[in-house]
């Protein structure tokens, strides 16, 4: 009896905890509007104000949404635009184009795209696209035809905004911000973008013509506030199906937030970062620890997590080196450590690994020099080391200058957690000059 | 370029002109269609002989006859005679006829009437002319006036001053035909009317009026000349031609012997159109008309004594050919001009055995002719097929007429072939004439009988309407009601649909018949007369067109459904005359700039020269404004007729994607033709090079013109050098940033012709930005003056920039309106505007340092340290990191990964706090400091 009451329960538990991940994981992962926004209340009602007055008064504008990466620009942008979405005067009137450096790599391709988004190219007949120039054209005198009060107001958004200021004359972005800055079609340019320089980068007569609004995102909060958006990112909805578990969770959520432990692990990840994408990721990987049997977070979950997310991706590779591909690491760091970071090869570590064996190895073979050679390769393919460029690449293997791309603290680190590792190599690799 | 031709494309016309284009393509094509072409024609030149010795010696008895004034005029002397250098053609052209004359688009020739001819005294012959404007040639705001959509067709008597109507006589290509239009007539639409031009209002500068009844009758008498001259199967004039007195007629008919180009081009189009939409029955009548045309030709040599063109010999009229070949495609000459000597090449053998072999009968010619019809017209059989019966008829009888129009040609080539000959007439002479006559019987009773040929419309509302317009017609022509009625199809014979055109079309159809009637008699225009009278319906039959081109297309945003809210407050309507895109009605503090600018545009047009002038500023100053504003007053002025009327084009530097797009820009901006750029110099710079009639002067501004540089510097030496010819009448006002842009970056030969009229913008001072502002606003209180002058002095300060302090001032309203709840004046204080003022100019490095993580600050002092340990200002990531870790020990703070430390080290660069080296080298990686250390100390400390 109890048996079948706990599998029913259980069963209850699987439908539910999928539940929770699926919501939570939209949450992480999607930049989607319906979440929360977190301190930025003003440049929120800044931007909400200034499309407003295009979409409704036929105001061109133009503005800049400038923060670094992960602080929620494209979300500010997302949830202003789905308000205005729900003016009714606003979603019939406006139209938009979305524009990403990435994609748009030159004007050439951005003014096709924008013909396309706004919906021109039945217009432009027979010949889909025509050249750059009659396309520039084309486009400038649709444009102009409008005027302020009859035409639609048209939102132009540029993702990574930077990056068109790197094409050709920045014909695009000096185009727009006229066209916003003359009594033609209202027109709002809205440029994101993660660099704090870029004024500097638009060109006197493009600078000229931008109207310097500029919109800050600075994840300007401070720990306690850190903490309440971990809480807010992981409370489950009150809309979700099962009802008593909502309560179970968002407690554990609480208890959780005031565990010492976690709140020391929070302080350290919110020291390296304060971007909301990066609590995310921490979550993400805790999230997936859930499972029927274990349905409630915990301290030691995050603590996992927060490993997971802090490990050094390159010393990690070191664990899984052989031995005599570890001894030339070490080779490597000696020779470093007496040439001061000056570029080796093959030969000098070759001729320091002989004479560990020589004089200290108790337990290692001596290889044969191909064989170090192919261990030295292998550490080339996982790009512990790297050649130095600009030099002739016709020297001979063994010659070619080299340098290590680990920190010594790494390799030691590395030692330190490196299962079986002989003695007298961890000796090796502590030990200073004095040997020689 | 080569324009995409549709198999649907009408006609063989387009149809050469399609093969002439894509040479390459279809050279084999080409050839073939111009030997047939060649062999019919050459084939009619032996048709009938009758001598033409006495008729060219005649002069006919018109009172128009002027003394040799011209050396090339000719017989008469009431023409001029033009040969054309391409085709080595002969072309006469009468004075009062209309005629194209070279203008600055070869796409667009300008219509003239021609009126006077006289030598001046240097042996330059001149004609004087009256002018008549395309609506192209129109200015743009002008055409609103009309307020009806404009046919391409539709020309306008030009009054407006300032033309000169003296233009040499060398620049006439060719006569054309326009047909006056009384005020409420509509246009006809014509499918391939190019050559036909209809004129129903004139312009006189200002506005739009309709004919005045003198011009009107005094256009449509010339027409009436020309007509005769160039029998057309569309007439669209007025019924008042119809009475025409006998004699008058025969008078017309002296003169119809000088054909227009155009027609006959048309008449080798249609007329092969004719045969392959002909009916077997339709066939069978046209081998009876070929039978009688030996009286029609030997009426119009009676009639016709002056040959205008008798000296022409047979080799004469294949030339003739070539150039109707010409006339087809005044477009490209030189694709033109391949043709011509295709025809002379393959058409001269053909030609030279004909005229060898003399029995051939009209009959015979007929068979050739629609062997090329049936060559070149397969196209458009095809879609008459397809078109409704009533289109077909209509097809029928169009092409009949044209057919009609062939065959008069035809037999003008052969008399003119048998000139040499010399025979008697007189018996042709008669029989002529009785032929004639009976031929007009025959007219009569098949007239009668029309109403029973013609498909009849089922819709009653149509004939109602045909009834209306019958009956409005009745009205209107009541005075020749009696010889009308014999012609006028009723009601119920017109089964056109019912449209406003065929208010013109419906009175003409008679007077066509009676002109053909009078001048050829060739019964077979005349077999089926009711078929005129549905001319209209092909043009409600959907057109087959090629696809537009999208050049024409005027793009243009949807229109928004809601209208913009007016500003509600006096906020709102300060933001809204704040705007830098609003007009204001004066640009204050910049009076002098404008009067220099003025001053040296307008003494240009006055004196009808060119010119440059160089204006040099920082951005915001005013310059594209003022420029601008120069402009609209002169425009004000030349509407005002205080100055010469002349041309505003403007190009942009930035808006173009290459330098060598100027030229495309400018000649689309002048001409309307899109070309390549290498092709529109070349235009461009035989445009501005040669004299021509009616140009106006052109006033070019070039913005931005730092960026027409090249490294040749092409576009520039060809736009400052262009003002230098004497012809071009182009003003350049060129505006750039730098004032030195002439120094630093164009040659020496650049910079001459540029010369040394040159203007610099200084920028606003306090007190200017101060007055822009003021007078922006316009005494809506909203600013504390306290306020504004915060904002002049500081952008005064940093840039001078009017753009810059429209914006501040726009931005503080916006922190006024949120914040109102809080001030108690509801005006915009200095408060709002230096946090505006803080907003757009304040560094955001160091807000963003303060808010940057921890570990991130500690990475800033970390480089900081490590660049004064090294005392270089380049450090690698590895050395920072010892830096880092070190400082984490000293604050007791858990220490980052190296990936951790990575990452830190590629978000800062992402900020562009520091500059990073752009290659995967790790701990390699080579960092400096995008800001100032002092900067970051700074930021760091405060905590």
């Amino acid at each position: 009896m109890s048996k079948r009451k706990s599998k029913e329960t259980s069963s209850v538990n699987g439908e539910c905890i999928s539940q929770v991940q699926r919501i939570l994981r939209e949450r992480f992962c999607h930049q989607c509007p319906n979440g929360k926004l977190f301190g930025v209340q003003l440049q929120y009602k800044h931007l909400l104000e200034l499309l407003k007055r295009t979409t409704i008064h036929g105001e061109s504008n133009s503005a800049l949404i400038i923060g670094p990466r992960g602080s929620g620009k494209t979300t500010l942008l997302n949830h202003v635009l789905k308000e205005l979405m729900e003016i009714k005067q606003v979603r019939e009137n406006l139209l938009q184009v979305h524009l990403n450096g990435l994609l748009q790599t030159n004007d050439k391709i951005a003014l096709k795209e924008i013909t396309r988004q706004l919906q021109m190219e039945n217009v432009v007949g027979d010949k889909v696209f025509g050249s750059f120039a009659e396309n520039l054209a084309f486009l400038l005198d649709a444009l102009k035809k409008g005027d302020r009060d009859s035409s639609c107001p048209v939102l132009f958004i540029l993702d990574e905004f930077d990056l068109f200021v790197h094409h050709k004359n920045q014909t695009l972005l000096y185009n727009l911000f006229d066209i916003s800055q003359s009594a033609q079609t209202p027109v709002t340019v809205i440029g994101l973008t993660c660099r704090q320089d870029i004024l500097e980068l638009l060109e006197k007569r493009v600078k000229s013509r931008f109207s310097h609004r500029q919109i800050y995102l600075m994840n300007s909060f401070d720990f306690k506030q850190y903490l309440r958006i971990f809480k807010e990112q992981l409370y489950l909805p009150a809309e979700f199906l099962y009802k008593p578990f909502i309560q179970k969770w968002n407690k554990n959520v609480q208890s959780l937030s005031e565990d010492r432990t976690v709140q020391d692990l929070l302080q350290n990840h919110f020291h390296c970062s304060k971007d909301l994408r990066s609590l995310h990721m921490l979550l993400m990987l805790a999230l997936s620890s859930i499972t029927v049997s274990h349905p409630f977070m915990t301290g030691s979950d995050l603590l996992e997590a927060s490993r997971l997310c802090r490990m050094d991706s390159k010393a990690n590779i070191v664990h899984g080196l052989s031995v005599l591909e570890i001894c030339l690491i070490i080779a490597m760091k000696h020779l470093n450590d007496v040439y001061e970071g000056e570029p080796f090869n093959f030969q000098m570590v070759y001729n320091e690994f002989q004479k560990f064996i020589q004089r200290k190895a108790h337990s290692m073979y001596n290889f044969e020099k191909p064989v170090v050679m192919k261990a030295f390769e292998h550490l080339l393919q996982l790009e512990l080391i790297k050649p130095i460029e600009g030099l002739p690449v016709r020297a001979q293997r063994e010659y070619l200058l080299m340098k290590l791309l680990l920190d010594n603290n790494q390799i030691m680190d590395a030692l330190q957690v490196y299962p079986n590792c002989p003695t007298d190599v961890k000796q090796w690799a502590t030990s200073s000059l004095s040997w020689l | 370029m080569a324009a995409a031709w549709s198999p649907r494309a009408r006609g063989g016309r387009s149809l050469q002109r399609a093969l002439a284009r894509n040479s390459s393509l279809s050279l084999g094509a080409c050839a073939s269609v111009v030997t047939s072409h060649r062999a019919g024609l050459g084939l009619s030149r032996r048709g009938a002989g009758a001598p033409l010795q006495e008729g060219s010696g005649e002069s006919p008895g018109s009172g128009q006859s002027r003394p040799g004034l011209l050396t090339s005029l000719r017989g008469g002397g009431w023409g001029i005679s033009i040969k054309s250098e391409r085709s080595l053609t002969e072309m006469c052209i009468q004075l009062g006829e209309f005629v194209l004359v070279e203008g600055e688009n070869a796409d667009q020739p300008f219509v003239a009437k021609l009126l006077k001819l006289y030598e001046d005294g240097s042996q330059e012959k001149h004609a004087v002319v009256q002018w008549f404007s395309r609506i192209t040639e129109l200015p743009l705001n002008k055409r609103k006036l009309l307020q009806r959509e404009v046919s391409p067709q539709e020309i306008f008597l030009d009054k407006a001053p300032g033309y000169d109507t003296d233009i040499n006589v060398e620049t006439i290509i060719k006569n054309v035909k326009v047909i006056p239009l009384a005020p409420k007539e509509a246009v006809p639409v014509r499918s391939n009317g190019k050559q036909i031009f209809f004129v129903k209002e004139s312009w006189d500068g200002k506005c739009f009026k309709p004919l005045s009844p003198g011009s009107l009758s005094e256009l449509k008498e010339a027409e009436k000349n020309k007509r005769v001259g160039s029998p057309s199967p569309l007439t669209d004039c007025q019924t008042s031609d119809f009475i025409c007195s006998l004699k008058a007629e025969t008078d017309r008919v002296t003169r119809s012997t000088v054909k227009t180009k155009n027609v006959q081009m048309e008449i080798e189009s249609r007329h092969s159109a004719s045969k392959s939409s002909l009916s077997k029955e339709r066939h069978s009548q046209r081998v009876a008309n070929g039978i009688n045309t030996p009286g029609a030709r030997k009426k119009l040599q009676l009639n016709s004594p002056t040959k205008s063109r008798n000296k022409l010999t047979g080799c004469d009229v294949l030339e003739l050919l070539g150039d109707d070949c010409d006339a087809l495609e005044p477009l490209e000459p030189s694709a033109t001009r391949r043709k011509v000597t295709f025809t002379e090449i393959l058409g001269s053998p053909p030609k030279i055995s004909r005229t060898n072999g003399e029995s051939d009968s009209p009959l015979t010619i007929r068979g050739d002719w629609s062997k090329l019809a049936e060559t070149v017209r397969i196209v458009p059989y095809r879609r008459s097929q397809a078109s409704s019966l009533k289109a077909k008829n209509l097809d029928g009888k169009d092409d009949d007429t044209w057919h009609l129009n062939g065959r008069n040609e035809e037999e003008e080539t052969e008399e003119r072939a048998r000139e040499s000959r010399k025979t008697t007439k007189q018996a042709a002479t008669s029989k002529s004439n009785s032929k004639s006559d009976t031929n007009l019987a025959e007219e009569q009773e098949l007239k009668t009988r029309s109403p029973v040929v013609i498909p009849r419309s089922h819709r009653k509302c149509v004939q109602k309407t045909t009834a209306r317009i019958a009956e409005q017609l009745h009205f209107l022509n009541i005075s020749e009601q009696d010889r009308e009625d014999d012609y006028l199809p009723s009601t119920d014979c017109s089964d056109s649909s019912s449209s406003e055109e065929e208010e013109s079309m419906v009175p003409c159809t008679p007077k066509r018949k009676m002109r053909s009637s009078t001048t050829l008699s060739t019964p077979k225009s005349l077999r089926k007369p009711s078929d005129i009278t549905p001319a209209k319906t092909p043009r409600k039959t959907p057109e087959p067109r090629t696809p537009k081109t999208p050049r024409n297309a005027t793009p243009r945003i949807p229109i928004r459904n809601q209208a913009t809210e007016k500003p509600a407050n006096v906020l709102e309507e300060a933001r809204l005359r704040l705007h830098v895109s609003t007009i204001p009605g004066s640009l204050p503090c910049r009076e002098e700039e404008f009067q220099d600018i003025y001053n040296f545009v307008e003494s240009k047009l006055i004196d009808g020269t060119g010119g440059c002038m160089y204006i040099s500023g920082v951005p915001g100053t005013g310059k594209t404004a003022t420029v601008h504003e120069v402009i609209r007053c002169l425009q004000q002025a030349a509407e005002n007729d205080e100055l010469p009327s002349f041309q505003f084009i403007e190009i942009n530097g930035m808006k173009l994607t290459d330098p060598h797009q100027a030229y495309v820009q400018i000649l689309q901006l002048l001409t309307g033709q899109k070309v390549t750029a290498t092709h529109a110099a070349e235009l461009l710079a035989k445009l501005f090079s040669t004299p021509g009639p009616k140009r106006k002067t052109t006033v070019l501004i070039v913005d931005e013109l730092d960026l027409l540089w090249t490294r040749k510097q092409d576009v520039m030496y060809n736009l400052f050098d262009w003002p230098t010819q004497k012809q071009a009448k182009l003003i350049i006002l060129a505006i750039a940033n730098t004032m030195d842009l002439p120094e630093r970056i164009m040659m020496n030969r650049v910079a001459s012709r540029l010369g040394l009229t040159r203007m610099s913008f200084q920028p606003y001072t306090y007190k200017q930005l101060q007055q822009i502002i003021s007078s922006r606003l316009n005494h809506i209180k909203a600013f504390e003056e306290d306020a504004i002058q915060l904002v002049s002095r500081k952008v005064a300060a940093l840039s001078g920039d009017a753009r810059r302090c429209l914006d501040i001032c726009r931005r503080s309203t916006e922190i006024c309106e949120f914040s109102s709840q809080k001030s108690a004046s509801g005006l915009v204080s200095m408060a709002h505007v230096m946090k505006a003022i803080d907003e757009m100019f304040s560094s955001p490095y160091i807000n963003s340092i303060r808010n940057a993580s921890l570990h991130e600050q500690m990475f800033l002092k970390a480089i900081i340290a490590e660049f004064r340990r090294s005392g270089l200002e380049e450090a690698t990531v590895q050395q920072i990191y010892h830096q880092h870790v070190a400082l984490c020990r000293i604050e007791g703070l858990q220490i980052p990964t190296v990936s951790e430390i990575m990452a830190i080290c590629s978000r800062l660069g992402a900020c562009r706090f520091l500059l990073l080296e752009s290659n995967n080298k790790y701990l390699h990686v080579r960092v400096r400091l995008n800001i100032s250390q002092d900067d970051v100390m700074y930021a760091l400390k405060q905590e």
